[in-house]
């Protein structure tokens, strides 16, 4: 019998020959990503009194969550975790404006196929896009790892996923992960890690990969892979640096699998106030929206905006809506503008915001109030994630949020395209 | 960690998240006595039900969503002494265990013991007593229990490397 993808992972990074599901392993990361909405880990770190932190090299810091800074005590925390980047030799930083960390850890480089990462979010899984095993964690884990270099994990049991078919007009790896969520429900997946494969996947972009691993969090997993492919390599080949995949065997045991022919897949949206709550564009066609958002670290990708552009282009939102965008990286917005995308959203009626999280934690940015609804490309629609708890915040595409924005209902993308 | 914990149970639902734990716009606070009155602020009743109760049971993947420690933090700010759920989130899971909170995976208990019963919890046996009713657990391992007996991952680190 063979092995799964984290099987092979915690094997060889805890140097045995084999490990089961269920078995619990020391184990030192090769990256470590965080970000200024867990500074709790620098604070707990300045309050044991520890002095250095335990492989500085591997550590990428990034003010995403509050960037820029809208109040006085997260400008103080972002000041004080610059200086603390500083002083503990963290070179790898990304101040305000620069981006969301899911979206540079793999542009720039920092995630390579093969790597075991810890971030602290729970989207960190989204690095399985490359065929990294990545694993969010709280705080205090964190710090165990800032003091000591090394933490316990528990062996994830696997889940397989395999897409079929060609990739109809309209239809993206939104549509297809939300339809793979709703099918395995909230819980349906916890613990384990999801590994996507299949034909459809050639056709996926290293951005549209991450789409999958990133919302896979919703389902429960710990962990995604996406198959490492020609798509992978190519994407990775960028930054000249030597990586060593770990590959799932092909006789390798699963907990569950599903396969989804995506030939006849419509457009989806997670509806309130769950992301499993998942149903056609067209069940839920027409009803009016007061704000849409493309953005985050789901989304905000170059391929998503253009096609935002293209449904937007030449026409003017209803006064009555709230078009927000927010690229995923200061590149992706320069490449955005040179192509025109940004010209046209904007002559649309959208309101730019910095690169970084925007509203979608309920933060700032463009916070919903009472009786509003959103459509959005982020990963939760929980009650009051956006601000109000008498707000509803419906999931989808880019292309789906656009052709809502443009018809000020929600709406099927595939008639503009 | 006292090995026996007494108290009133409060019940919660399937899917309770981090974001109705604690909302995103208090992670620039950590101390669970700052995190405590936020509990649940945007949801009235379960605020007002948690007065008084000790001992929170959850149904199935208690504490989805977010990373944020904040989360179990709050529950202890506001007097929680115990979590008890028919399952977790991982996330939520580990972080509760590091805030020095037991964290009990218990379907039979979470689905038998109702609102407002008083109940003892017998961490190193791994037993749940409800009135006449006795609900097994598998007993917290050695690691996890040094890790709660220190009071957390905090206290826990201070210990381990000798700190002050």
């Amino acid at each position: 019998m063979g092995h799964t993808f984290a099987e092979k992972v915690f094997a060889k990074k805890a140097g045995v020959a084999k490990v089961s599901p269920g078995e619990i392993v020391t184990l030192s990361p090769d990256v470590i990503m965080t970000l200024d909405a867990d500074s709790e880990i620098m604070y707990r770190f300045q309050q044991l009194g520890l002095k250095k932190v335990w492989a500085p090299e591997r550590i990428v810091c990034f003010l995403d969550h509050y960037a820029p800074a809208s109040t006085l005590r997260t400008a103080t925390l972002h000041k004080t975790l610059r200086a603390f980047a500083r002083e503990q030799g963290i070179d790898k930083f990304y101040d305000v404006g620069e981006g969301m960390a899911h979206e540079l850890m793999l542009a720039r480089g920092h995630v390579l196929p093969g790597h075991f990462v810890v971030g602290t979010d729970s989207h960190t899984p989204s690095y399985g896009a490359v065929g990294a095993f990545s694993c969010g964690l709280g705080a205090s884990d964190m710090l165990s790892i800032w003091a000591t270099g090394s933490l316990w994990f528990r062996v994830p049991e696997s889940v397989k996923v395999v897409f079929q078919g060609k990739v109809p007009k309209g239809i993206y790896a939104k549509d297809m992960i939300l339809e793979v969520v709703g099918h395995f429900t909230a819980k349906g997946c916890a613990y384990m890690c999801a590994e996507f494969g299949g034909e459809t996947l050639k056709e996926l972009s290293i951005s549209e990969r991450i789409v999958l691993a990133n919302i896979a969090v919703e389902m429960g997993v710990k962990a995604t892979y996406v198959q490492v492919d020609e798509v992978t390599r190519a994407f990775v080949a960028r930054h000249h640096r030597d990586y060593d995949p770990i590959l799932p065997d092909p006789d390798a045991s699963y907990k569950k699998k599903y396969a989804l022919n995506v030939e006849s897949l419509t457009p989806r949206v997670a509806c309130p106030h769950s992301v499993d709550n998942v149903r056609p564009v067209s069940a839920v066609a027409g009803k009016e929206i007061h704000q849409a958002f493309i953005g985050t670290c789901t989304s905000g990708r170059l391929h998503e905006l253009e096609a935002a552009a293209r449904i937007l282009k030449g026409h003017r939102i209803p006064g009555n809506v709230r078009l927000l965008v927010a690229a995923a990286s200061r590149d992706i917005l320069l490449k955005a503008m040179e192509l025109g995308y940004i010209q046209d959203l904007v002559a649309a009626g959208a309101t730019l915001l910095p690169p970084g999280c925007g509203p979608c934690a309920g933060i700032h940015e463009g916070l919903l109030g009472d009786g509003e609804r959103c459509i959005s490309t982020a990963n939760r629609n929980f009650i009051g994630r956006m601000g109000s708890q008498r707000a509803e915040i419906y999931l989808g595409s880019a292309a789906t949020v656009a052709a809502s924005a443009r018809t000020g209902v929600l709406t099927d993308p595939r008639e503009f395209l | 960690m006292s090995k026996i914990i007494h108290g009133r149970v409060l019940k919660l639902g399937d899917n309770i998240n981090t974001d109705y734990i604690i909302p995103a716009r208090y992670l620039d606070l950590y101390e669970p006595e700052d995190l405590g009155p936020h509990v649940f602020e945007e949801y009235g009743a379960y605020r007002d039900k948690l007065k008084g109760h000790s001992i929170v049971i959850g149904g199935e993947n208690f504490g989805l969503g977010s990373a944020r420690e904040q989360a179990p933090n709050a529950l202890k700010g506001a007097g929680v002494d115990v979590v008890v759920a028919k399952s977790f989130a991982r996330i939520f899971y580990r972080n509760t265990l590091n805030v020095g909170v037991p964290a009990i995976e218990c379907p039979e208990a979470a689905g038998a013991i109702g609102e407002d019963e008083e109940i003892s919890i017998d961490l190193e046996q791994g037993a749940i007593e409800a009135g006449k009713r006795i609900f097994r657990f598998p007993a917290i391992p050695q690691e996890v229990r040094e890790l709660l007996d220190a009071g957390g991952m905090v206290p826990y680190l201070k210990k381990k490397l000798g700190l002050r």
